[in-house]
């Protein structure tokens, strides 16, 4: 199934400019999955060590934080939009926050 | 051409000069000072006229310089301070920049009684132009992207401010191009303060920060460090300091990569880099990491009573960071400007899993 990644502008730099990402998934956590196996430099920024999504990255399906849904094993189903956001600018995903 | 200090302060914050020696932490309010208090006291008991109380604007600036009694104590060779910006009214230092260039509009006619102030912000920046807008008369228009905080959207709410939400996943550059579209639609109607681009900016920090840390300091301090965001309070303060003296480092700071949580921080090699900002000004420049100021940030609450944003916290990692390679045997005072206290992000996922 296709799910649609929205890449963060500060990422942009990793996925060659592209602003998102078409993905083959499941879930939440395959697409990422998915999408750091395509563009191996996310990964640091999305994940920690441990491999734990870092605690400032936020992440929306249609607009619903997964941490309020089934977090990473949220289900995706085709046409789905994945958003990343940063805890910045009352969570705006962009570089000219204040 | 810089202003001089004690020149050209607005109404407001030459109110505060009068009203510093009042609150004076250490208690060492000078004798003719508390000569004057008395004997205004005693005026206005027997008049009855002059009125009491403090404005709210009069409340911007002259905060605490907080002393670290304990965070700081593997570095015996420092001494830690932070300027409490979360005591201005509005809740941050954003509150000097926004009055200053509200002021400063006025007096160059470029904002009108009757006009708008609009701007594109969702962060503290737009929470002192509402404070300040609604104190001062004027109406305000934000725009916002549909992504910003639930919490950010009702204090700016409160204060009166109208808010035009933006797509979401256009971010804050398309709440900017919102706003741009706005004014060029009615630009007589409106006043645009782009602090990214408005020496006055800066220029509040050289006038009142940069003079509060040296006065607190005794003149004692040898290095200064703050993060870079707009950079108004990296550039306005550290020109003042050298002004006093060029001896102090001034340490300016960054996240150490272009995607992070520094709320108000700019990762520059990589953002739209501001116009105000000047790089020869910095005598280095460090990197935060954002896990690295949520850790401090949870450190600060417990173990020294003090509930810091997290770019406060990275503020303070930064004086860290310099504190760990001081040479043997050198003493040093630091001074950092806290920009927010925590309470705007409580609902951070960093508080459980940091």
């Amino acid at each position: 199934m296709a799910v649609k990644v929205l890449i963060p502008t500060p990422l942009r730099q990793f996925t060659g400019k592209q602003e998102s990402i078409e993905c083959g998934a499941r879930t939440v956590g395959e697409a990422l999955g998915d999408l750091t196996a395509n563009f191996a430099e996310l990964r640091k920024h999305l994940y920690t060590d441990e491999g734990e999504i870092r605690s400032f990255v936020n992440v929306y399906l249609n607009d619903k934080d997964i941490r309020f849904l089934d977090k990473e094993n949220t289900r995706t189903k085709d046409g789905d939009t994945i958003s990343i956001v940063p805890s910045i600018a009352g969570g705006s995903p962009n570089s000219t926050n204040d | 051409m810089y202003i001089r200090a004690g020149a050209g302060l607005s109404e407001d914050a030459s109110a505060l000069g009068e009203l510093t020696q009042g609150r004076s932490e250490q208690g060492k309010g000078r004798p003719e000072r508390m000569h004057t208090m008395k004997k205004s006291l005693w005026t206005e008991s027997l008049t009855g006229t002059e009125p009491i109380g403090r404005s709210l604007l009069g409340c911007i600036g002259n905060t605490a310089l907080l002393r670290l009694e304990r965070l700081g104590r593997n570095y015996p060779n420092a001494e830690f301070h932070g300027k409490a910006e979360w005591l201005n009214p509005g809740g941050s230092v954003k509150d000097r920049p926004a009055l200053e260039m509200i002021r400063d509009a006025e007096r160059t006619g470029r904002l009108q009684p009757g006009q708008t102030i609009l701007d594109a912000t969702s962060g503290n920046t737009g929470i002192a132009y509402a404070m300040i807008a609604a104190a001062s008369g004027y109406h305000v228009k934000l725009c916002l992207p549909a992504s910003a905080s639930e919490e950010r959207k009702q204090i700016l709410a409160a204060y009166g401010a109208e808010l035009v939400i933006t797509p979401g996943d256009e971010g804050s550059d398309g709440a900017i191009i919102r706003a741009r579209e706005i004014i060029a639609a009615e630009p007589g109607k409106y006043f645009y303060p782009d602090q990214y681009s408005n020496p006055a900016n800066w220029r509040a920090h050289y006038k009142t920060t940069a003079n509060e840390i040296w006065e607190q300091s005794g003149g004692r301090l040898t290095h200064f460090v703050a993060g870079l965001g707009t950079s108004g309070t990296f550039v306005g303060t550290t020109r003042r300091l050298k002004e006093l003296n060029p001896a102090i480092r001034c340490v300016s700071l960054q996240p150490d990569a272009a995607f992070h949580g520094l709320e108000g921080w700019k990762h520059m090699p990589s953002a739209m880099v501001p116009d105000i900002y000047d790089a020869t000004l910095a005598d280095a420049s460090l990197t935060v990491k954002t896990e690295d100021a949520y850790r401090l940030v949870k450190r600060a609450a417990r173990e020294e009573g003090l509930l810091l944003s997290p770019s406060a916290a990275a503020a303070l990692d930064g004086c860290f960071q310099v504190a760990a390679s001081l040479q043997p045997g050198e003493q040093a005072v630091f001074v950092t400007i806290f920009p927010d206290s925590g309470t705007k992000y409580l609902s951070e996922r960093f508080w459980d899993e940091v």
